[in-house]
């Protein structure tokens, strides 16, 4: 095989080569940066540059959170944030598909219900959230309804646009072979509109921790918002910015876990 | 050609008319239009563009409901009922998320019909259509007359009565469109299939069918009832365009259509 087509195969091999170059370049360059940068922030604040009450420091971040690890508080505050995100974003998932197949069963309903939808999705939920503590007190009820409110407006009128930009024909086409109604739901709305409802799962997943985030200002006494909050006002900054870090990788990992489902789910059918 | 066509009518409509409302105003797309199609026949459909063919069909396929007029389909044996009516649509409109098997079952699955008789039905199909091979590979990779046999298996899959084929060759290229005209068209004449041809080419509607209606301009109505009787060599759709009457079936047509202006 090598020997009979020599040529090609090293131009092959030339590719993958200048591909995975390419590669290496962008992962090693993305790590400097951030190698970079927390240097700079060390040293800037070791030599005075910045004062290091206010901007806090690596090392002062870490040392942190290896205190909260120690006392064993900081898995509590992350697991909190983690189960919250995740109801919510549960719950934004089956409310959003059900909503949105309500819609799409009545082009009447869907036709009164629009401008509701419109407004409320632009409505910044922050503003409701005073509103939640004072309905459902403070507690973990207050802070999912919260992360529900953020994603689930959204939700449904990307999926109901999804639902509805099904090719009318292919609807036709189950009609003349005597389908159902039903039977253009769950044979071509439903798995048509996947890849729609993949990247909403993914922007939802996000948006969930969004609305989390806001809840635990406002409401907790548990969770990375609760800390973040607590943090600024005792004024220890360095727990403020470890909980922000935290978000990061908190973000990070959803969105990563969430590609981990799509890339399985890809490969089942 | 119309030796074998029994005289048993299978589908008759009466005084068809329908119209589109907007808010704009009403537009008349047919008027008044009736005929008679027998068991067995091979019925093509021409018109100019926009006259309402397909809105036609449609309503044969019960998609839409007449204004005024009646559809009346019979049985054989004298008895009306409602036939199972096949729907060959102008794409072939296969599902990518499917394999061409699940495709081409996708009419018995939703009638709850996939009995081993019906898919051993299916398989010979799948054979007689040189698909058998490609029958767990995806839609996306049939060749355009490929996707156009199976969505025809699909059809016939649910063994219809009657055949509605609007324009489902257009979307080919032409080679392709001379070569799955001529088979479709062999095999509903072999299988004795009764079919309503929707078409703008006049070579494929005299070529295929036994019998040619002329739609006028909208409001659409019966303008000629064009019987057509080819002398030909062989069943080839070559054949059928090298007979001596086709030249002046033609002519016939195009100056049918052509005085519409």
């Amino acid at each position: 095989m090598k020997n009979k087509n020599t040529a090609e195969m090293t131009a092959q091999e030339l590719y993958i080569k200048e591909q995975r170059i390419h590669k290496r370049t962008v992962s090693l360059s993305r790590f400097f940066i951030f190698v970079v940068f927390l240097i700079v922030w060390e040293t800037a604040s070791d030599l005075g540059w910045i004062d290091s009450f206010f901007f806090s420091s690596p090392s002062r971040v870490i040392i942190c959170a290896y205190q909260m690890l120690l006392d064993g508080s900081l898995p509590v505050h992350i697991g909190i944030t983690l189960l919250e995100t995740l109801l919510s974003f549960f719950l934004v998932f089956v409310l959003g598909i059900s909503l949105a197949l309500l819609l799409w069963s009545s082009d009447k309903l869907s036709e009164i219900l629009e401008p509701y939808l419109v407004v409320l999705n632009s409505l910044p939920k922050s503003a409701l959230a005073p509103l939640l503590i004072v309905w459902l007190g403070t507690g973990m009820k207050t802070i999912i309804v919260a992360g529900i409110s953020v994603a689930i407006f959204g939700s449904v009128i990307s999926l109901y646009t999804g639902f509805h930009e099904v090719d009318k024909n292919k609807l036709i086409l189950i009609r003349t072979l005597g389908g159902t109604k039903k039977d253009c739901l769950t044979k071509v709305v439903l798995p048509s509109s996947i890849p729609t409802i993949i990247s909403t799962i993914k922007v939802n997943i996000g948006l969930a921790l969004v609305g989390v985030i806001i809840g635990e200002f406002l409401a907790a006494r548990r969770g990375l918002g609760y800390l973040i909050i607590y943090g600024s006002q005792v004024f220890q900054l360095h727990m403020v910015i470890m909980s922000i870090i935290l978000l990061c990788i908190i973000a990070l990992a959803l969105y990563q876990g969430i590609q981990v489902l799509e890339k399985i789910y890809k490969r089942h059918i | 050609m119309g030796d074998f066509v029994s005289k048993t009518p299978i589908l008759e409509l009466k005084n068809i008319s329908y119209s589109y409302h907007s808010l704009q105003g009403e537009t008349l797309a047919l008027s008044d239009v009736s005929f008679q199609v027998n068991e067995g026949e091979f019925i093509a459909i021409v018109g100019p563009s926009g006259c309402g063919k397909s809105t036609l069909l449609s309503i044969i396929a019960c998609l839409l409901e007449p204004e005024n007029g009646t559809i009346q389909f019979q049985n054989p044996d004298g008895s009306i009922h409602y036939p199972h009516i096949g729907y060959m649509l102008q794409r072939d409109y296969l599902f990518e998320w499917r394999t061409v098997y699940e495709n081409v079952t996708l009419g018995l699955e939703l009638n709850r019909k996939k009995t081993k008789e019906n898919l051993n039905f299916v398989d010979t199909l799948l054979k007689e259509y040189d698909l058998y091979d490609f029958k767990d590979k995806k839609p996306s990779e049939l060749s355009g007359g490929m996707r156009q046999r199976a969505a025809l298996i699909r059809t016939l899959a649910l063994k219809p009565q009657i055949l509605l084929l609007d324009e489902p060759f257009s979307a080919l290229d032409y080679q392709t469109r001379l070569q799955v005209s001529g088979d479709i068209g062999n095999l509903i004449h072999r299988s004795k299939k009764t079919a309503i041809l929707v078409t703008h080419d006049l070579s494929e509607a005299i070529s295929l069918a036994d019998r040619v209606l002329i739609l006028s301009g909208r409001p659409a109505h019966i303008k000629r009832d064009l019987t057509i009787h080819l002398t030909k060599s062989s069943d080839s759709l070559i054949a059928s365009r090298n007979a001596p009457e086709f030249g002046s079936y033609f002519n016939l047509l195009w100056e049918e259509l052509g005085n519409e202006k």
